[in-house]
């Protein structure tokens, strides 16, 4: 494999597990068990939809509320799932674990290649690199987060906005991008003091439609 | 939290994820469908800064967490490490909450 992959690939895993320590901490600040963190980092292993489902919980929404937002943000996987599927070929077994690692990163790193065996190994060292990475740091933070007193005195809350800002702001660039996420963001705020916790979020989805809007207008 | 609520969480995950590479068998979605589902994120990411900022139940208030976003804002558009935002965030609402 071309040093440039694998070295690449470690670089993003050492990233990603910085930013699940973060995870961990938060996970257990919002009331998940340490053992519940490193499972849904296991299983779940898709990090927006994690943040956002501890999020709604720290704020006070039960899981299923928190479930919303977390399916919403991993919808893109189905995007990006499909978008692999030509280059993640094989017997079914290899391409349902394959499935498992199809994330942002992995993607990314998948996408950047034009020869779909390189592409398929990119997938895969990326993918893997950032799943150790990400439940090492994940069980890092959440053995932190538990010796840690009050959430809010430590500004624990505040991590969670500053987490989807980082977030998001690769994600801009797209011209449809900045009028979905404004509209989105005035719809949910508009019913926080009218709707159940969890459901404002899940309505800022409506950002969609004037996204693609202005996508259109920008091509017509 | 629920240990069912979680697997529950785990299985539609995979579930997605797995869509294409098991089920599709390089059929691909139509352009409009993929720009759709690629957008998703972002307007539910704006909305989950700006309701855990501003959300305190069903009231919106001003506290520590609009000035500790006001910092994370300022280093993410400096291409600061994701650990140093969300750090430098909780660090600006802890020490205004210190101190007031």
């Amino acid at each position: 494999m071309a040093t440039t992959t694998l070295s690449r690939a470690a670089g993003i895993g050492i990233a990603v597990g910085l930013y699940g320590i973060s995870f961990g901490v938060l996970a257990v600040a919002a009331g998940v068990s340490a053992a519940q963190a490193c499972v849904m980092s296991m299983l779940v292993f898709t990090g927006a939809s994690q943040f956002a489902f501890v999020g709604v919980l720290a704020g006070g929404g039960g899981a299923l509320a928190a479930m919303g937002p977390a399916v919403m943000l991993a919808l893109r996987n189905a995007a990006y799932g499909l978008s692999l599927a030509p280059i993640l070929r094989g017997r079914l077994g290899d391409r349902a674990l394959a499935a498992h690692f199809v994330i942002d990163e992995s993607t990314a790193m998948a996408r950047a290649e034009v020869d779909p065996r390189a592409a398929r190994r990119a997938f895969l060292a990326t993918g893997i690199s950032v799943w150790l990475c990400w439940n090492a740091g994940t069980l890092a933070g959440a053995l932190l987060g538990a010796g840690f007193g009050d959430p809010r005195a430590l500004g624990l809350d505040a991590m969670f906005p500053a987490a989807f800002l980082a977030l998001l702001a690769p994600q801009l660039r797209r011209p449809a991008a900045p009028a979905a996420a404004v509209a989105g963001a005035i719809v949910a705020v508009a019913l926080v003091p009218v709707a159940p916790a969890g459901v404002p979020v899940i309505a800022g989805l409506a950002g969609v439609v004037p996204g693609v809007l202005v996508a259109r207008g920008a091509r017509a | 939290m629920s240990w069912g609520a979680l697997l529950t969480l785990c299985a539609v995950s995979y579930a997605l994820k797995a869509a294409g590479p098991v089920l599709a068998g390089g059929r691909q979605l139509g352009p409009r469908a993929r720009q759709a589902l690629d957008l998703v994120a972002v307007p539910l990411l704006a909305a989950l800064i700006l309701v855990q900022t501003l959300g305190d139940g069903h009231r919106l208030t001003i506290d520590a967490r609009l000035p500790a976003l006001a910092v994370a804002a300022v280093l993410v558009w400096r291409r600061a490490p994701f650990l140093v935002v969300v750090l430098a965030a909780a660090a600006t609402a802890a020490t205004l909450r210190a101190i007031s």
